[in-house]
């Protein structure tokens, strides 16, 4: 019988033959948390005795979701991973460095692996062939100590993706236009395969950006099998050697197929409060906006940068708008500097903010005021997600944020982009590259 | 286990861990007695200064959706709720209320009306609505997690076998 990517990562990892429901306890290559959970990860092992790092040097704690911290008790938190790290080993990922998803497909993770990440987004490694899941802080604490965890083999969808994405339409759109379509926890427990004509043609930014938010159909896991695409990223991250072919069979047992035409696809955005909320940009009219964010671990990347900038480049951010930009990591910081990007958001009228979450969890930098309306290029807009329960936040993606930031109010990209002779538009051939 | 009575809660569909433990109190996430104090408050301003110990919280489908963030379970057991029941959990905040030892039941809250008195028995798999008179099916919990709540969470099963003792 064949095999779904991941009863064969998950086989590989406890020595056995699984499949889609078995209970295992598989060795883990990857473990990390964050400011928000790591303190209570290390808590929880200092008061069992096991403050310990089975593997220090795949062991990440990453400080970016209050960084720089806005205030006294966060920076206490801080100071608990920067004791962690001196005494075990770990590696630490100082404020600056970028958003910890962002940074463990950078320098870390690797196809055929397994990632356990006390924050749910960790199924954003998933794009790169690995079995990368979200826990909380006590499963991740004892897989730090030990490098195992407890798992449960999940069932598979088969997410399968086909036609070309129209100009100005993007893995955000198509990844919100499937949460729409399965809803919230329409894949709880599950594991989703993305493939299809149009992922294998997907650069590895846009297959970041559908794995990120498998969590949010319910999904423990979004995977891509790996192939030249993955190689090429790895490569260009110094990791060449560390690729490896990871497929599934062609007689995998999938518990559901669902099949999308992505040239069908339409921007499309999550409505408050929940990300399944959804509607294409075409039926919202009016929505005035006071705040415009793009950047996480969802659309930070270079990729998403450029776009934002080719329609910002030249133009002034609306009046009644304020726009913050955050490069999710470090080296996209430098690129987008060594690109002109960062000059063309400044001289917009944008906020630039150091590598981290930045406004997305609600902590600090870009809170809400009451009834303001946000249009962001996260993946959750629960209500409070941004500091402020009376705040409304939309979704969208960063073609979407950057040209509505312009219109101050929420504007379908394709009016600038199916005509590519007109000023300051980008034919988005990379979204399609 | 012994049996668990309270007064039922309400909430709605899709209570994410921003209604448990929202982000603006970020900062008491090392301050948990405190942020108890809060606990829910986005959903229901009502619930944290309302509630008795011992209360359950009775939501509808995808409770817990969001975040991995553990404090969400750890201030509901903190506020001194018996347990959470909905029609299905979201994945994380399960697995994390089972690993703190914080009950959580899934079965059919359509059958359950705000301040019912309720009373929980695991032996039986019910849950008896002792203002109706009903007996609502539990769900049943795969084993590895039945032997994490015995030994009382993940990390206490760890202390106790030095190892994973599950499958």
């Amino acid at each position: 019988m064949g095999k779904t990517i991941v009863e064969k990562i998950i086989g590989e990892h406890s020595n056995k033959d699984v499949k889609a429901g078995d209970f295992v306890v598989a060795n883990v290559d990857v473990t990390a948390v964050q400011d928000g959970t790591g303190p209570l990860t290390i808590q929880e092992i200092q008061k069992i005795n096991l403050e310990q790092a089975a593997n220090p040097e795949r062991t990440i704690l990453f400080i970016d979701h209050a960084s720089p911290s806005p205030r006294k008790e966060l920076s206490n938190a801080h100071r608990i991973l920067r004791d962690f790290a001196k005494k075990t080993g770990a590696i630490l990922s100082e404020t600056g460095q970028g958003v910890c998803h962002q940074r463990l497909i950078e320098d870390y993770v690797n196809p055929g692996e397994i990632l356990v990440g006390a924050d749910s987004h960790t199924c954003t490694s998933g794009a790169l062939g690995a079995f990368a899941t979200g826990m909380g802080s006590t499963d991740v604490g004892i897989a730090i100590a030990l490098g195992k965890v407890w798992l449960k083999v999940p069932e598979t969808f088969k997410i399968v993706v086909n036609g070309n994405l129209a100009p100005g339409v993007g893995a955000k759109d198509l990844i919100l236009h499937l949460v729409g379509l399965i809803r919230a926890d329409g894949a709880t427990y599950k594991s989703l395969e993305f493939c299809g004509e149009t992922i294998k043609h997907m650069s590895m930014a846009d297959r970041f950006t559908l794995s990120n938010m498998a969590v949010e159909a319910g999904a423990k896991a979004g995977l891509i099998e790996s192939d030249h695409i993955t190689k090429e990223y790895l490569i260009s991250r110094g990791r060449g050697d560390k690729f490896r072919e990871i497929t599934a069979d062609p007689d995998a047992i999938y518990e559901r197929v669902i099949t999308i035409d992505a040239s069908q696809v339409k921007p499309t955005v999550s409505k408050p409060h929940a990300v399944d909320n959804t509607a294409t940009v075409d039926q919202l009219k009016d929505i005035k906006i006071d705040q415009v964010f793009i950047g996480t671990c969802t659309n930070g990347r270079i990729e998403d940068l450029r776009i934002a900038a080719q329609i910002l480049e030249n133009q002034q951010v609306h009046s009644d708008v304020r726009l913050i930009v955050v490069p999710a990591s470090k080296d996209i910081y430098l690129q987008a500097i060594k690109e002109g990007l960062i000059r063309i958001f400044v001289e917009a009228g944008a906020s630039v903010l150091a590598p981290g979450c930045g406004p997305c969890v609600g902590v600090h930098a870009g809170i809400l005021g009451d009834d303001e309306v946000c249009l962001a290029t996260q993946n959750r807009n629960f209500q409070g997600r941004m500091g402020n329960p009376k705040g409304q936040i939309y979704l969208s993606s960063p073609a979407t944020a950057a040209y509505s930031a312009i219109t101050g109010h929420i504007s379908d990209p394709r009016e600038i982009m199916s005509s590519p002779s007109s000023q300051g538009v980008y034919p988005f051939e990379s979204y399609l590259s | 286990m012994e049996i668990k009575k309270g007064k039922a809660w309400k909430f709605g569909d899709d209570i994410s861990t921003d209604h448990i433990a929202p982000g603006r109190l970020f900062h008491l996430r090392t301050n948990l007695p405190e942020f108890a104090k809060h606990v829910l408050e986005d959903a229901r301003e009502d619930f944290a200064s309302g509630m008795s110990q011992g209360d359950f919280v009775v939501a509808g489908k995808n409770f817990g959706l969001g975040s991995s963030r553990e404090h969400a379970p750890q201030i509901i057991k903190l506020a001194g709720v018996n347990g959470v029941m909905a029609k299905s959990f979201a994945r994380i905040f399960f697995r994390n209320a089972i690993n703190i030892g914080l009950l959580v039941i899934e079965c059919d809250t359509d059958k359950i009306n705000e301040g019912d008195e309720l009373e929980v028995s695991l032996k039986e798999g019910v849950v008896k609505n002792k203002t109706t008179g009903e007996d609502i099916a539990i769900t049943p919990l795969p084993d590895v997690m039945i032997k994490i709540l015995n030994d009382g969470g993940l990390a206490k099963h760890i202390e106790k076998h030095g190892d994973f003792q599950l499958v």
